[in-house]
C-alpha cells in the first residue's frame, strides 16, 4: 500500500488536473494489476462498507498512543478528521523513528486482512488493527483508518480517474466508463479486462455528451422575438439519455452513470422505441398527470432494492425533450424545429411512461412570465428556453439554451448550532444549523454549508468559538444572535425532522447583520410556504 | 517571580517586563520576532544577535543593553542571564535567580538542531515557564534535513515554473536557506523583506545559500523564491507568470490547513517545540512547577496536572492564529 499512499500524496499535493491524471496514469503503469484494481475502485468514488466504528478506532488509537480521551477530542477539534487525528497521535507517540517494514500490498491488505474482518469479533479486529499499525507510516495509518471506517475518498472525480485509466490503456474514456458499469469487482483479471484493446463493446451503449443550459441572467426580452424560441417547463428530476441500440437499451444519467437497472419500471419505454434511437429527457417520479416532488424520486434512488412498494410510491416516467439519434443516424445537427417534429412522432402513443415535454404556449414574453410564476404549483423549477433553429450542442455553450428558474424560497433564520466542515474546511465551523421561532422557542429547520465568503467564514468561525454555550461532541450550540437569510428550492412536510419540515438544497444567501433574532421567521410562516407550494408540499412520508 | 500584568509578563523583583505587549520602562526580550520585540520600550536587554535584528526592525536609535549567553546581570533583587533557546538566531531563555529560587522563561524554543542558531540549553530550575504553541500530542516534527530534501525535490520538479515558497521573513526563511545549503548550491531569489535579515545572519557567521533580491527579471522558471506570507495576493505577485506555491509551517502537519489556505504544497517545518520536545524539556528542567503560555497551554496544563505535575496557565488567553514567528 506504500505506492498507493504515495499516489494519494501526489494527488493531494496538486490542484492541477493534468498533474493528477499524470500521477494516476503512472500509478496504473507501475502497480501490480490487483493493486491497480483496488486503487481504481477508490479513484472512481467506490467505497468499502464500514468495518469498524470510528469511535472504536479512536479508543484504540488513544490506548496505543497513551493519550486520554479529552486530549484526543482537543486534537480532533483542531484537525477536524478522525482518521487523521488517530494517525497523527500514533506518529507522535512513536518511541523511535525507525524505517518501517514493507507494508502489505493494497490488494492483500484489503482482500487478505480487512475484508475478513467483517466476520471478526471486536477483540479480533482490535488485534489485527494493532498489528497493522506497527508496520505503517503516518500516511498509511491515515489511509488504513479511512479504509476501516469506510470513508476512503481520494481527491479526484470519477471522470478524472476514468480519464487517467483510459490514457493508460490508450482507449476512449467512454469505453472504460462503460466497462466499469454494472457489477464491476476489483481484481487483477477485471482490471486486465478494463484495459484490453478494442472499443466495439462500448459503441452500442455510448450516450452523446449532454447539452447543458445556462442560467438566464437578464430579462427574456433580450433574447429577441418570442417566436424564435421554444419554451418548456424545467422538470425537476434526473437528466438522462435513453440509448436504444443493438437490441438493448441503456439509460445514462448526466454524470455518465448507467442507471438502466434502477428504473426497471421504464422497461416498457425502451421496448416501445425503435432500434437506433437516442432520446434526451428527464426521469421523473410521475403520478397521474403531474410530476411528484424530487424528494420522492430521491428516496427511491437511495434505496438498495426496488421493492414493489417503492415502485408504487414513486412510479418513474421519462419526459422526453429531444431526439439525438433516429434510425441509427446522428441527428444532432438538425435544427431543433426538425428534431422536435421527429420527437413528437417518436413519442406519441408509445407508452404511458414515455411523455413529451410539451411546448408552453404563450404569445409574448410577458405572458410567459406570468405562466412562469405558476411553476411551483405545477411542480416544476421554472422554464427552459431553446432557440428553434439551434443544433444540439455539446457542453454548456451560451446562447441557445437558457434555464429561466423561479426565484428560490427565502426565509430569515437564526444560527443555533455549528460544527466543523470537511476537507478543506475541516478546521472551520462551516456546517451550520438554523432555526425559526415556534411558540417562543427556536426550532432547527435547516442545515446549510455554503453561501458565505471566506472572510465571513473566518469571522463567523471566530465568533462561534467565543460564543459557544454548550458542546455535544463536535457540535457547538451558540448564542442565538445572528440572523441569516436562507434560500432553498423546495419545502415539504417531513416526519423525520423535529420541526416537521424539510427544505431542499438550503444555502446561505446573506448574513443579515441588520436583523435581530426576534425578527427571524416563525414555523407558521414556513407552514404557509408549504401550503402555497401546493402539490409540491404533498411529500409522502 | 514572574507574574501577569496588563503589559504582559512582569518580574516585580527587577522590576522589568518580559517580551512586553506595550511600551514599558525596562524590557527583557527573548528574540527578535515582532510579537516578542515591540517598539516603544525605554530600554531593552537582549543577546547581541537579537540586538542586531531588533535594530534592523525598530531602528538604530533603539536603546539596547547587551547580555551574552550565560553572562549574569544583577537587576534589582534578582540575577538575570540569557541562554540559547534554539528558536532562531539570538533567541534566548531567560533565567531569573532571586529570593523565590530559580525561574526560567523558555521564550519560543525548539529541540531540533538548527544550523542558524545555538542549540537549546536545558536549565535546571524551580519554576519553568514554557511556550505551548504546538503542545498537543499530534505534533511531532520530521527532521529538517528530510524537509529540505522535499523542498529541493519540489523545486527541481518545477523546471518550467517558479517555486514560490512562503514563510516568515525572519527566522524561517534563513533557516530554510541554511538547511537547503546542505543539499544544493543554487542561488535563491528572495523578497525584499527577507534579504536584510539574511545579511545579519551572514554577518553572524551562518552559512546559507547565496540569495538574489527580486529585481527586474522576466522569468523565474526553475527558480526558488522565498517570500513572506504578507506578499501573497499583492501586486508583487504579478511578476510570476507560472508558479507553484508552497508554505512552510508546523501548522501544515494538519492536512486541512494547507487545503484551506490553498497552497499547492505544504512543508512541515517549525521553530517551536513539538509535543515530545515540550515534555522532554519540562522533564529536563526538573521544575517543581510549570507555567504554560501560548497556543495549547490549557490542554498542556490539564495533561501535566493529570500526570501529577503542578501546572497553571500564564499570559494571554487567546491563542495566536499562527505561531510561526512574526
Amino acid at each position: 500500500m506504500r505506492r498507493f499512499a504515495q499516489l494519494y500524496d501526489a494527488l493531494d499535493a496538486t490542484t492541477s488536473t493534468n498533474a493528477k491524471v499524470a500521477a494516476m496514469q503512472s500509478y496504473f503503469a507501475e502497480a501490480p494489476p490487483a493493486d491497480a484494481a483496488w486503487a481504481l475502485f477508490f479513484l472512481t468514488g467506490r467505497r468499502l462498507k464500514r468495518l469498524i466504528a470510528p469511535r472504536l478506532l479512536a479508543v484504540w488509537g488513544c490506548e496505543r498512543a497513551q493519550v486520554p480521551g479529552w486530549m484526543a477530542e482537543e486534537c480532533f477539534s483542531l484537525v477536524g478528521d478522525l482518521a487523521e487525528t488517530v494517525a497523527l497521535m500514533m506518529d507522535t507517540a512513536r518511541t523511535e523513528r525507525r524505517a518501517h517494514a514493507e507494508p502489505p500490498s493494497l490488494a492483500s491488505l484489503i482482500e487478505g486482512t480487512l475484508l475478513p474482518l467483517r466476520e471478526a469479533d471486536e477483540d479480533e479486529k482490535r488485534r489485527v488493527v494493532m498489528t497493522l499499525w506497527d508496520s505503517l507510516e503516518r500516511r498509511e495509518m491515515y489511509l488504513l483508518a479511512k479504509l476501516l471506517t469506510g470513508e476512503m475518498r481520494v481527491g479526484v472525480s470519477e471522470t478524472l480517474g476514468i480519464r487517467a485509466l483510459a490514457q493508460h490503456a490508450g482507449l476512449p474514456p467512454a469505453t472504460v466508463a462503460h466497462r466499469l458499469m454494472g457489477s464491476w469487482e476489483p481484481s487483477a483479471a477485471s482490471f486486465a479486462a478494463l484495459v484490453r484493446p478494442g472499443v466495439s463493446d462500448a459503441d452500442v451503449s455510448r450516450p452523446y455528451p449532454f447539452f447543458l443550459a445556462s442560467p438566464l441572467e437578464e430579462e427574456p426580452e433580450a433574447l429577441g422575438d418570442r417566436a424564435g424560441w421554444l419554451a418548456e417547463w424545467k422538470w425537476d428530476g434526473i437528466r438522462a439519455q435513453i440509448v436504444r441500440r443493438g437490441g438493448g437499451a441503456f439509460l445514462w444519467s448526466r454524470g455518465e452513470e448507467l442507471i438502466t437497472d434502477r428504473f426497471t419500471d421504464l422497461s416498457g419505454v425502451w421496448a416501445a422505441l425503435p432500434e437506433g434511437t437516442v432520446l434526451d429527457g428527464e426521469v421523473l417520479a410521475f403520478s397521474g398527470d403531474a410530476p411528484m416532488p424530487f424528494s420522492v424520486l430521491q428516496r427511491r434512488i437511495g434505496r438498495q432494492k426496488l421493492t414493489p412498494r417503492i415502485l408504487e410510491e414513486a412510479p418513474a416516467a421519462f419526459m422526453a425533450y429531444d431526439v439525438l439519434e433516429h434510425e441509427g443516424r446522428d441527428d444532432r445537427e438538425l435544427p431543433l424545429r426538425e428534431r422536435r417534429a421527429l420527437l413528437e412522432r417518436l413519442v406519441a402513443g408509445r407508452s404511458s411512461r414515455l411523455l413529451l415535454s410539451g411546448s408552453v404556449e404563450a404569445a409574448s414574453w410577458e405572458e410567459l412570465s406570468v405562466l412562469r410564476r405558476g411553476s411551483r404549483e405545477r411542480g416544476v423549477e421554472g422554464l427552459m428556453l431553446k432557440r428553434w433553429d439551434s443544433p444540439y450542442r455539446v457542453g454548456r455553450p451560451r446562447g441557445d439554451w437558457w434555464k429561466w428558474k423561479i426565484d428560490p424560497y427565502s426565509i430569515d433564520a437564526v444560527l443555533v448550532y455549528a460544527q466543523p466542515g470537511h476537507g478543506r474546511r475541516a478546521t472551520l465551523m462551516t456546517d451550520l444549523t438554523f432555526a425559526v421561532w415556534s411558540a417562543g422557542e427556536l426550532v432547527p429547520v435547516a442545515k446549510a454549508y455554503s453561501g458565505l465568503t471566506d472572510e465571513e467564514i473566518d469571522e463567523l468561525d471566530r465568533w462561534i468559538r467565543q460564543n459557544t454555550i454548550e458542546r455535544f461532541g463536535p457540535v457547538r450550540a451558540v448564542k442565538p444572535v445572528h440572523v441569516f437569510e436562507l434560500h432553498f428550492e423546495g419545502i415539504a412536510e417531513s416526519s423525520r425532522h423535529k420541526s416537521g419540515i424539510a427544505v431542499r438544497f438550503p444555502r446561505i444567501s446573506r448574513w443579515r447583520t441588520d436583523k435581530t433574532p426576534e425578527q427571524a421567521d416563525t414555523i407558521e410562516s414556513l407552514r404557509a410556504l408549504i401550503k402555497s407550494a401546493g402539490r409540491e408540499g404533498r411529500d409522502r412520508g | 517571580m514572574i507574574v501577569d500584568s496588563p503589559q504582559g509578563l512582569f518580574c516585580p523583583g527587577g522590576p522589568f517586563h518580559l517580551d512586553p505587549l506595550g511600551p514599558v520602562q525596562r524590557a527583557v526580550i527573548t528574540h527578535a520576532h515582532g510579537d516578542h520585540a515591540r517598539a516603544g520600550n525605554a530600554a531593552i536587554l537582549c543577546t547581541p544577535q537579537t540586538a542586531a535584528l531588533v535594530k534592523r526592525r525598530l531602528g538604530e536609535g533603539t536603546v539596547i543593553e547587551i547580555l551574552e549567553y550565560g553572562e549574569r546581570r544583577r537587576i534589582g533583587e534578582v540575577t538575570v542571564s540569557l541562554h540559547p533557546a534554539g528558536h532562531m538566531l539570538g533567541s534566548a531563555q531567560v533565567r531569573i535567580e532571586g529570593p523565590a529560587g530559580v525561574w526560567v522563561l523558555s521564550g519560543d524554543y525548539k529541540r531540533e538542531p538548527d544550523p542558524t542558531c545555538a542549540p537549546f540549553e536545558p536549565l535546571r530550575c524551580d519554576v519553568f515557564v514554557t511556550e505551548a504553541s504546538y503542545a498537543l500530542p499530534i505534533f511531532r516534527w520530521d527532521s529538517a534535513a528530510s524537509v529540505a530534501a522535499e523542498i529541493a525535490s519540489w523545486w527541481q520538479g518545477n523546471a518550467r515554473k517558479a517555486s514560490l515558497l512562503f514563510c516568515y521573513a525572519l527566522g524561517k526563511a534563513q533557516r530554510l536557506l541554511a538547511e537547503l545549503a546542505r543539499v544544493t548550491e543554487r542561488p535563491v531569489f528572495v523578497h525584499g523583506a527577507v534579504e536584510p535579515f539574511a545579511e545579519i545572519y551572514r554577518a553572524a557567521g551562518v552559512r546559507m545559500l547565496p540569495t538574489r533580491l527580486i529585481g527586474e527579471e522576466r522569468s523565474f522558471a526553475g527558480e526558488l523564491v522565498l517570500a513572506p506570507i504578507t506578499a501573497r495576493g499583492t501586486p508583487w505577485m504579478k511578476r510570476f507568470r507560472a508558479f507553484e506555491s508552497g508554505f512552510a509551517s508546523g501548522l501544515l502537519r494538519i492536512r486541512g490547513t494547507r487545503r484551506r489556505r490553498g497552497f499547492d504544497r505544504g512543508f512541515v517545518i517549525s521553530d517551536h517545540a513539538d509535543w515530545p520536545g515540550v515534555l522532554k524539556t519540562i522533564r529536563e528542567t526538573g521544575a517543581q512547577r510549570v507555567l504554560a503560555m501560548h497556543g495549547h497551554r490549557d490542554a498542556l496544563v490539564r495533561w501535566l496536572r493529570e500526570a501529577g505535575v503542578d501546572a497553571a496557565p500564564i499570559g494571554l488567553a487567546a491563542p495566536p492564529l499562527d505561531p510561526e514567528g512574526d
